[in-house]
């Protein structure tokens, strides 16, 4: 009985991945491996126009002049660029005005996530912009938002139908050599997102994504862009979920925001993807760049993420503070077990007068893992009167994992300040008894205090993520909580 | 009988601090342990709750008729046991609710009972609350969060009240408290008191006793009981002082 | 001698060829052999550049591109060594021992035994007369790898200071040194410094620079402490150097079972001042404490690295950092607490403080925490804000002046670093030197960091702090 905990955390990090399986749609490949063909192909194959393509190239070779990074606290294999599809579409491109249209191989696959098109309509009055692999399948709702002058779209049919505002905004908050992802993306990417809500008008519904890496060996790249006009209101929701493989798979997505004056965006991702077996066998290479850009005078950013997922996560969801009395927010949960890694936080970088950031995260350790929490913190001289505050606990389960924590602070102004706090620390014996005293198991009470300790995060969700998310961590770390 | 304890010997890192403790508790009874601190009082609430902290080197513990030393702590509070902790720990972020429906549940659960529904167990909330004056606002807090001494013990009782368990030991659910919080608690568990259950309060103090009137009380000094009467013990203790005991002792 | 800006990594290659002879003339075999790996790791990883993780914050390149006068081998002629320097702090009672340029003063003494059996003298003369004593210690500390400056002081340093302490022995005074700069052209100057305190010892140790003059001096110095089974090191980094000069100094703890260290780094004057302290925990019950204090103004910047490696279970360490920066001056902290996966019962706290008064004054901090096992209590903070205006106004509607109100809070955010130094003598005249730093009325002065200009006149504040 001495050693019970070990018991639990065995069990704990003993559950299988639930999401692994594979949905069989024909799949149209481009050739494997990378080259300015490669790119042709792709641009091509999505009839763009030539700026689109001019962007791409531009972007590959400066990736070709850039090293992968090396500084996260992160061990990773290489990877062969030239053993990846960069294109994959589904072969019969559907064009659906009803759901009945739909591959029934896919609406199944989206039944077993728990999030059929169908539910989502009825129940939820969630929008749901569905990205297979790297073609959009299907837009509901279009409709509704187009009567307000909403457009929430593919990024290709943006491409096609607004190539004004892509080519206003695409890489204008993440220029196509920020990095190497970065370049890696804005060179091959397939398709995302595009939302773009005019002057003054609040998104009545939340928007939302939901991903899938279906195709074995397609590398994702996404691209989404969500601007947000003076006044305006959205709440964007991205929910990822990978079938089982055994080989990695890289995925290297952008997501650009912008926030004009008075405006605010709510960014929320759900992620777990594959995050390899027990062994640290396959799983998802999550390498993102995330950033929003408040350009106007009291505009707002709002960053959640409850990452469960990946092998190996690379992410950074940032705000640049531009505008005065700007506001950026990161919540973060992020949790690793068996042999998965995560080296994420956020930048805030404040430009503009008054502007205010709070960082909140909270990482969870088990297994073997390793959980970096990497943020930076920047105060300009022009940053009169800026704010920020971060607070980033760890909590480990078991003694073979690791918790980190690497800010970064730099201030150049008298009158600003920045308070950073962090803790570490295991759930303690103490905890564990008294949820035991009152006849809850072990196992149970592990996921309570996981969820407790957690609530801050899980509160900033909106409601219909919240629950998943909650489930989500308590699965990730063990078998039956609920 | 509802719990026997026989002989138990329990320590820590090979330091004894029960010393052979015997103790019979029967149904419908309230019994008292009172002794100077550090005797062994809680050693012993911990022991009998399945704190797998302390070894047991000898003895038994038998509740309901069976052995429980193998048992797991949850097993045993499913079973009827709670302890009403001295020192209740803080479990940032999870609400007093969420909290009670998950430990009730699974106590069902256990019992092959239905897990409450939603509307029956905040009905169970409300009665109970108003039993110990707990303010709604409290029980949407997480538990023992930035509490209070008295609404930490309040809160004890108050889960004691939502389990209603066959035996309860409450560990000094007095100290600390003011007396209108005293008078609050004594009452909450008087309410709880019936012919089938039964409730060991542990204290230091006499005072408590004026509140909840123990059948039988018992001295606990140096890991041993070594003394036990009726209520008129605990007053002659409160009179006498602990030195009384010592004297007692050393004389022998 | 050579006269060259210390930018290019294969003069030293060549110098090193050329002098190997000269500098290791006293090595003790290990030395020899670190000296090459030294060298090679020099050559394989170059000096610092702002790339690099440990230096994004200090650009060095500046200060290295100078051209230095560089020796090989002690260059003065005998000294008379009470004239250049006297402590001057009243009842500050210790042994001392004097480095002049980075050279040992007394060159041709023996070592000294003082009554407690402890050993003092220079490291050279320690070669020769106690070659065992050094050869178990020299370079087992120090970690070349990834610090370009240990590897350059390793490779050249052939002098220093060299302290023993035998087992069960406290040290009756403090041993204070004091590395006094007064040459009329800019100096490279490396020394090693090697202590090792014997098991139940203890020991207090007062290390100050100072410079007389006002050229851009570049000082590269390094310290080994071993701190055997429960004894204890009070080490008090002092520096007072003028704006030109670069201050490079590491020092590198190894505590043993239940071994103690409170350190203090004070930097009131410095162009660039750089402390890194590397404390490496390695017995179980070991304790650290590292404090530091900066008050930069100008064009000054100092730099504190702190790393403090729990290797091993039951250990505590905790940091405090505060700074003031004033004019343009920039501060800098590194903080990185690793707990190793078996170390457990690890309770580890970091804290690093700073006001900024002005807007061209710049903070860059980075605490980091690594932590690989599951039962420790690890917590760290990190803040740069200004004088609380809340507190600001309390005072003064009590009738304090402004200027006597920030005064009165600078103080007293200082205060609690110097609260802790233990020496009373020490700590008092630290605390008049921080009052006067806030005046501005601390100048180099001609004698060591423990003097000012003017000693005889106490430092009085204009209002009675005991009415507030
Ligand atoms: N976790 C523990 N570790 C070590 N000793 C303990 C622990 N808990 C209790 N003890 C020791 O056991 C003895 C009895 O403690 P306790 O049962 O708390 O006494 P009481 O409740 O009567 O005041 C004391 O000497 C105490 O120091
Ligand atoms: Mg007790």
């Amino acid at each position: 009985m001495a050693n019970e905990p070990n018991n639990i955390l065995q069990e704990v990090t003993q559950s299988e991945y639930k999401y692994g399986f594979v949905t069989d749609i024909d799949t149209e490949f481009a050739p494997k491996g990378l080259t300015e063909d490669t790119i042709r192909y792709i641009s091509a194959k999505k009839q763009e126009p030539e700026f689109m393509l001019e962007f791409r190239l531009k972007a590959y070779h400066r990736w070709l002049e850039m090293k992968q990074p090396d500084w996260a606290h992160l061990s990773i294999p290489a990877i062969d660029f030239q053993n990846i599809y960069y294109y994959a579409a589904p072969r019969k491109k559907p064009e659906l005005e009803s759901l009945e249209q739909v591959d029934p191989e896919l609406l199944k696959t989206f039944e077993k996530l728990g999030i059929s098109l169908e539910e989502q309509k009825r129940l939820t009055g969630v929008a749901v912009d569905a990205v297979i692999d790297s073609v959009s399948v299907k837009t509901t709702f279009t409709e509704t938002l187009s009567k307000l002058g909403i457009i929430f779209c593919s990024f290709s049919d943006a491409v096609k139908n607004h190539p004004d505002l892509v080519r206003e905004y695409m890489g204008s908050v993440v220029p196509s050599g920020d990095n190497y992802f970065a370049a890696l993306n804005s060179a091959v990417f397939s398709d995302g997102s595009f939302a773009y809500i005019p002057k003054g008008v609040r998104c009545p519904i939340e928007l939302s994504t939901y991903f899938r890496i279906n195709a074995a060996n397609t590398g994702q790249f996404e691209r989404t862009l969500i601007i947000a006009d003076e006044g305006a209101y959205v709440s964007y929701m991205e929910g990822c979920t990978a079938p089982q493989r055994d080989e990695n798979q890289l995925h290297a997505a952008i997501v650009e925001i912008v926030a004009l004056k008075d405006a605010e965006v709510k960014y929320s991702t759900v992620q777990n993807w594959y995050p390899g077996n027990k062994e640290g066998l396959g799983g998802i290479y999550n390498f993102v760049t995330k950033r929003g850009i408040c350009k106007g005078n009291n505009s707002k950013i709002s960053w959640t993420q409850v990452e469960t997922g990946s092998a190996i996560t690379w992410k950074y969801p940032s705000c640049i503070l531009m505008g005065d009395n700007s506001v950026g927010e990161f919540y973060s949960v992020a949790v690793t077990n068996n042999h998965q890694q995560a080296d994420t936080g956020s930048k805030m970088i404040h430009l503009g007068r008054n502007s205010r950031s709070t960082i909140i995260s909270k990482g969870i350790s088990a297994g073997r893992s390793n959980n970096s929490y990497r943020g930076l913190v920047k105060i300009t001289k022009r940053a009169e009167n800026a704010r920020n505050f971060s607070q980033c606990d760890s909590l480990l389960l078991g003694d073979r994992c690791g918790a980190h924590t690497f800010p970064y602070i730099q201030a150049e102004n008298k009158s600003s300040v920045v308070e950073h706090e962090a803790t570490t620390s295991k759930i303690s014996d103490d905890q564990l008894f008294y949820c035991q005293q009152r006849g809850i198991d072990s196992e149970s009470a592990i996921g309570l205090i996981v969820n407790g300790y957690a609530r801050e995060v899980l509160s900033k969700l909106p409601m219909e993520f919240a629950v998943e998310a909650q489930k989500l961590l308590s699965i990730s770390l063990e078998g039956s909580v609920g | 009988m509802l719990l026997q304890i026989k002989d138990l010997h329990a320590g820590i890192n090979g330091k004894e601090i029960l010393r052979g403790v015997n103790l019979e508790v029967n149904a419908g009874e309230v019994h008292a342990i009172m002794g100077p601190n550090g005797t062994g009082k809680s050693t012993l609430a911990s022991v009998i709750a399945g704190r797998e902290l302390f070894d047991v080197t000898q003895g038994d513990v038998v509740f309901k008729g069976q052995s429980i030393l193998e048992m797991p702590v949850e097993q045993r509070a499913r079973e009827g046991i709670f302890l009403g902790f001295q020192y209740p720990v803080e479990i940032p972020g999870v609400s007093i609710t969420n909290f009670m429906r998950t430990a009730l549940n699974e106590i069902r659960k256990y019992r092959g009972l239905e897990p409450l529904s939603g509307a029956a167990f905040l009905a169970r909330m409300e009665e109970k609350k108003k039993l110990v004056e707990i303010q709604t606002k409290l029980t949407n807090r997480s538990v023992n969060e930035g509490f209070s001494g008295g609404e930490k013990k309040k809160n004890e009782i108050f889960q004691m009240a939502m389990i209603e368990p066959t035996l309860s030991i409450l560990d000094e659910t007095d100290s600390g408290l003011d007396i209108d919080a005293l008078r609050i608690v004594a009452n909450g568990v008087n309410a709880l008191r019936s012919a089938d259950n039964a409730i060991v309060v542990i204290t230091h103090y006499q005072r408590l006793l004026e509140y909840i009137v123990p059948d039988i009380v018992h001295v606990l000094y140096e890991g041993r009981i070594v003394k036990t009467g009726g209520k008129e013990l605990a007053l002659e203790l409160e009179e006498k002082g602990y030195e009384w005991i010592k004297k007692e002792m050393e004389g022998r | 001698m050579t006269n060259a800006p210390l930018n290019d990594v294969s003069l030293f290659i060549r110098w090193f060829d050329e002098h190997l002879k000269t500098i290791g003339r006293n090595d003790v075999p290990r030395w020899r052999e670190l000296r090459k790996q030294a060298i090679k790791t020099l050559e394989t990883t170059g000096l610092p550049k702002p790339t690099d993780e440990r230096w994004r914050n200090t650009d060095i390149a500046k200060q290295l591109s100078l051209p230095y006068e560089q020796h090989f081998e002690d260059f003065q002629k005998d000294l008379d060594v009470e004239k250049i320097f006297a402590c001057e702090v009243p009842d500050l009672d210790t042994f001392l021992i004097t480095m002049v340029n980075g050279w040992y003063a007394y060159r041709n003494s023996a070592l000294r035994i003082l009554p407690s059996g402890t050993i003092i003298g220079s490291l050279s003369r320690a070669l020769r007369d106690a070659p065992e004593l050094v050869e178990a210690h020299l370079g087992h500390y120090a970690k070349m790898e990834g610090n370009p400056f240990a590897a350059l002081n390793t490779a050249f340093a052939s002098d220093g200071i060299f302290i023993y302490v035998p087992d069960n022995t406290v040290v009756s005074k403090p041993i204070q040194m004091v590395n006094v700069v007064d040459h009329p052209e800019n100096l490279f100057m490396q020394t090693r410094n090697l202590v090792i305190v014997g098991r139940n010892s203890h020991l207090e140790l007062v290390h100050c620079d100072d410079s007389h003059n006002h050229t851009a001096g570049f000082t590269n110095s390094l310290t080994e402490v071993y701190i055997g089974e429960n004894a204890g090191v009070d080490y008090y980094k002092m520096q007072n150097v003028n704006d030109h000069s670069t201050v490079l100094h590491s020092a590198w703890f190894n505590l043993q079972r239940e071994a103690r260290l409170n350190s203090y780094a004070i930097s009131l004057n410095g162009g660039l001042i750089r402390n890194e302290s590397f404390v490496t925990l390695n017995g179980q019950g070991a304790d650290a404490n590292i404090y530091g204090l900066y008050l930069m103004d100008k064009k000054q910047q100092t730099d504190n690295l702190v790393f403090v490696d729990h290797a091993a279970p039951n250990c505590t360490s905790s940091e405090m950092f505060k700074g003031i920066l004033d004019d343009y001056a920039h501060g800098v902290f590194n903080g990185h607490i690793l707990v190793r996966p078996d170390s457990q019962q690890t309770i580890a706290y970091q804290s690093n403080r700073n006001i900024l008064l002005t807007d061209k004054a710049r903070v860059n901090t980075q605490p980091f925490l690594e932590i690989y096992a599951d039962d420790v209590k690890c917590s760290h903070g990190a803040t740069v804000g200004q004088l609380d205006s809340e507190a600001m106004f309390y005072l003064r509607s009590r009738g304090i002046g402004e200027e006597n109100a920030r005064m009165l809070l600078m103080y007293a955010f200082a205060a609690e670093v110097v609260g802790k130094i233990k020496i009373e003598i020490l700590r008092d005249r630290i605390d008049d030197l921080v009052k006067k730093r806030l005046r501005g009325e601390l100048s180099i002065c001609d004698q060591c960091v423990l003097h000012c200009s003017k000693p005889d006149q106490p430092v009085v504040f204009e209002i009675d702090m005991s009415k507030i």
